[in-house]
């Protein structure tokens, strides 16, 4: 038997594969596909305190290897999710993540104050790194300054775990890591996706209602990798590492730059089964290579000519 | 009902005419209980053209056979690459996905409208209505003689009527310029095609207060409810097409 757990301060995860925000909608989706109970973890849709709408349709459009979506937070609201989704999630036996969103500083607050109250809800990724809302969302996490103040406001109040989830549309990533580390986050995750563009040619018209979204899936992989390595070189918290993971050696990629878990996102779409595959390709590629724990091989990249 | 993924095998790709073909897909397992309405997410393994997967419509269930089909127009990378599958190959599937046409009662007059691929979904359908006694009436509409895919298997399992835009064949305009919906009334339409021919169906329909329900074609990211990516603007808001839909009663959207 191989180990693959990992911690984030005291909170133990079985394995490092753990489902991305919005990509994995709250589990149930999947039960007909694989066990989400196999899972290190999974991360619930973006929440915010009301209901949002999101965006008008036309929301995605694929392109060479990945996709771009510009869904901009749709999602019933933390009462809803509170009375209606939290009570199924606890069956779950994994650590279940709730990817919290806010306009200001007061709304991420009164979200982290609600969650400590979810005794089932074990961390929150605090999401300072989504494109696709006017407000809110990526303004914060790309501004050291707010990105600084809403990371100290939620750690005040916050008692659960809190993962900072920063947004790849910076040019120092590790600026961002830093100030996390310092404010008190237990561990970074990253990338959010990247903002892109695309265009229809037939109706000359922008393919998304709102011009620009973002991209994921595996053309943001390298640009992901890089900035994990970055992070992971310059931070002591756990790093999770996401970003256009596909498959198992996708997932030791990061692993071995340093990544302590890792999320799967957009591979999920294509095959709901992606994240157990990914979990049994780690454990078969360790007992492969004779390793009897994944931390041997966390951060192990060789960089020697 | 589950969902399962599967690879299935590929017993039969006929051309059509133009763009159209049909495949003919056999499972290794006893097929699942698949719904009219409901449709597939589909993917050639390993592909290297197109990255999601394609939704495709039921076209047609043979659970005697352990087979069923789809029809698909060619408007891109995706569909092309199936086009160009051969007896043999497999073709990956998420199914059965949606939700699925509301069944009339016993004695229910029933129209079924379909346009361009839009015509789909309508033949399994119509199979299902005859097996409940009831014989629709069938308008397709096409954009020329070229065009009009076989309608033999529609006309198997109701009354089948004809509009070309160019009047090459059967009556010429749109399917709401028809005769027919001049002369027959119905208690219910389900209707399928391009978005401008179902708002044009749906019009009539409330102007004839008959109750409609039409199938969307949203782009779709995943087709399982979880990427939000299919929404439609309903008056409960915004819905996913794949999993609230794809079928709507026009009475729930803005339209
Ligand atoms: C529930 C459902 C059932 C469907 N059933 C069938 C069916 O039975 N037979 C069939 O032939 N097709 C069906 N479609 C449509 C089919 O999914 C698309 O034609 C297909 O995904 C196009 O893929 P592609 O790679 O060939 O084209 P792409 O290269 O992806 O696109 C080619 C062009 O078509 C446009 N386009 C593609 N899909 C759509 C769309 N959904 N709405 C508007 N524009 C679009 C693109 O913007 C682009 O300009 C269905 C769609 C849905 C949602
Ligand atoms: C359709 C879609 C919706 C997403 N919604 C959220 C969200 O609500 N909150 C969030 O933090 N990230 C969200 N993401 C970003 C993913 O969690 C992930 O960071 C990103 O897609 C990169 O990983 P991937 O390439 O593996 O998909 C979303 C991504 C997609 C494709
Ligand atoms: S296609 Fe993803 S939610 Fe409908």
């Amino acid at each position: 038997m191989v180990k693959l757990g990992f911690s984030i301060g005291d909170l133990q995860f079985k394995n490092p594969v753990i489902a991305a925000s919005g990509t994995f909608g709250y589990g149930s989706e999947f039960d007909d596909f694989l066990d989400v109970s196999r899972l290190g973890g999974i991360v619930v849709k973006g929440t915010t305190l009301e209901p949002r709408e999101g965006n008008p349709y036309p929301r995605m459009a694929e392109t060479a290897s990945g996709m771009l979506n510009a869904v901009g937070l749709q999602n019933k609201g933390i009462d809803y999710f509170e009375k209606n989704i939290y009570p199924r999630l606890s069956e779950y036996n994994t650590n279940v993540i709730v990817n919290i969103n806010g306009s200001c500083i007061d709304d991420y607050v009164a979200l982290a104050e609600r969650i400590n109250k979810l005794d089932d809800i074990p961390a929150i990724e605090l999401n300072i790194s989504c494109p696709n809302v006017k407000m809110g969302g990526m303004v914060f996490g790309i501004n050291p300054v707010s990105a600084r103040e809403v990371i100290k406001a939620v750690r005040r109040v916050c008692i659960k775990k809190l993962i900072v989830k920063l947004s790849p549309n910076v040019t120092s990533i590790v600026e961002f890591a830093h100030i996390s580390e310092e404010e008190g986050a237990d561990s970074i995750s990253l990338i959010n996706t990247l903002l892109g563009m695309s265009v229809d040619v037939r109706s000359m018209k922008p393919s998304l209602s709102t011009i620009t979204g973002g991209l994921s899936g595996p053309a943001i992989k390298p640009v992901a990798l890089r900035m994990v390595w970055q992070v992971a070189n310059a931070v002591n918290i756990p790093v999770i590492g996401i970003g256009g993971i596909m498959n198992s050696d996708d997932a030791i990629e990061f692993i071995l730059a340093g990544a302590s878990a890792i999320q799967v996102g957009t591979a999920s779409f294509i095959d709901p089964q992606a994240s157990v595959k990914i979990l049994e390709g780690i454990e078969n590629y360790l007992i492969a290579k004779g390793f009897s724990d994944i931390r041997d091989i966390t951060g192990f990249l060789n960089c020697s000519k | 009902m589950t969902k399962r993924i599967e690879s299935l095998k590929v017993i039969d790709n006929k051309p059509l005419k133009k763009d159209f073909f049909i495949i003919e897909l056999e499972s290794s397992r006893k097929l699942p209980e698949m719904k009219p309405g409901q449709f597939v997410q589909a993917r050639i393994d390993g592909s290297q053209e197109t990255f999601l997967r394609r939704p495709l419509s039921i076209h047609d269930v043979d659970f005697v056979r352990n087979t069923f089909r789809l029809l698909v127009q060619v408007v891109g990378k995706g569909t092309e690459s199936f086009s160009k599958l051969n007896k043999g190959d497999s073709l990956n599937l998420i199914y059965p996905l949606g939700n699925s046409f509301t069944l009339p009662t016993k004695g229910a007059r029933t129209l079924l409208v379909g346009g361009g691929c839009g015509i789909a979904p309508l033949l399994y359908l119509g199979r299902y209505l005859k097996s409940q006694g009831i014989i629709p009436d069938i308008l397709l509409g096409f954009r020329n003689r070229d065009r009009i895919l076989e309608y033999n298997d529609y006309e198997a399992v109701g009354n089948v009527f004809l509009t070309t835009e160019d009047g090459s064949a059967g009556e010429k305009g749109f399917v709401t310029s028809h005769s027919l919906l001049g002369k027959a009334s119905y208690d219910k339409v389900f209707c399928c095609g391009p978005e401008m021919m179902m708002k044009a169906i749906a019009g009539w329909c409330r102007k004839n207060n008959t109750d409609c329900e039409v199938s969307l074609e949203n782009l779709m990211g995943c087709g399982i409810g979880v990427c939000l990516c299919c929404v439609v603007d309903t008056v409960k808001g915004h819905l996913c097409t794949c999993t609230d839909g794809p079928v709507f009663n026009i009475k729930e959207l803005k339209w």
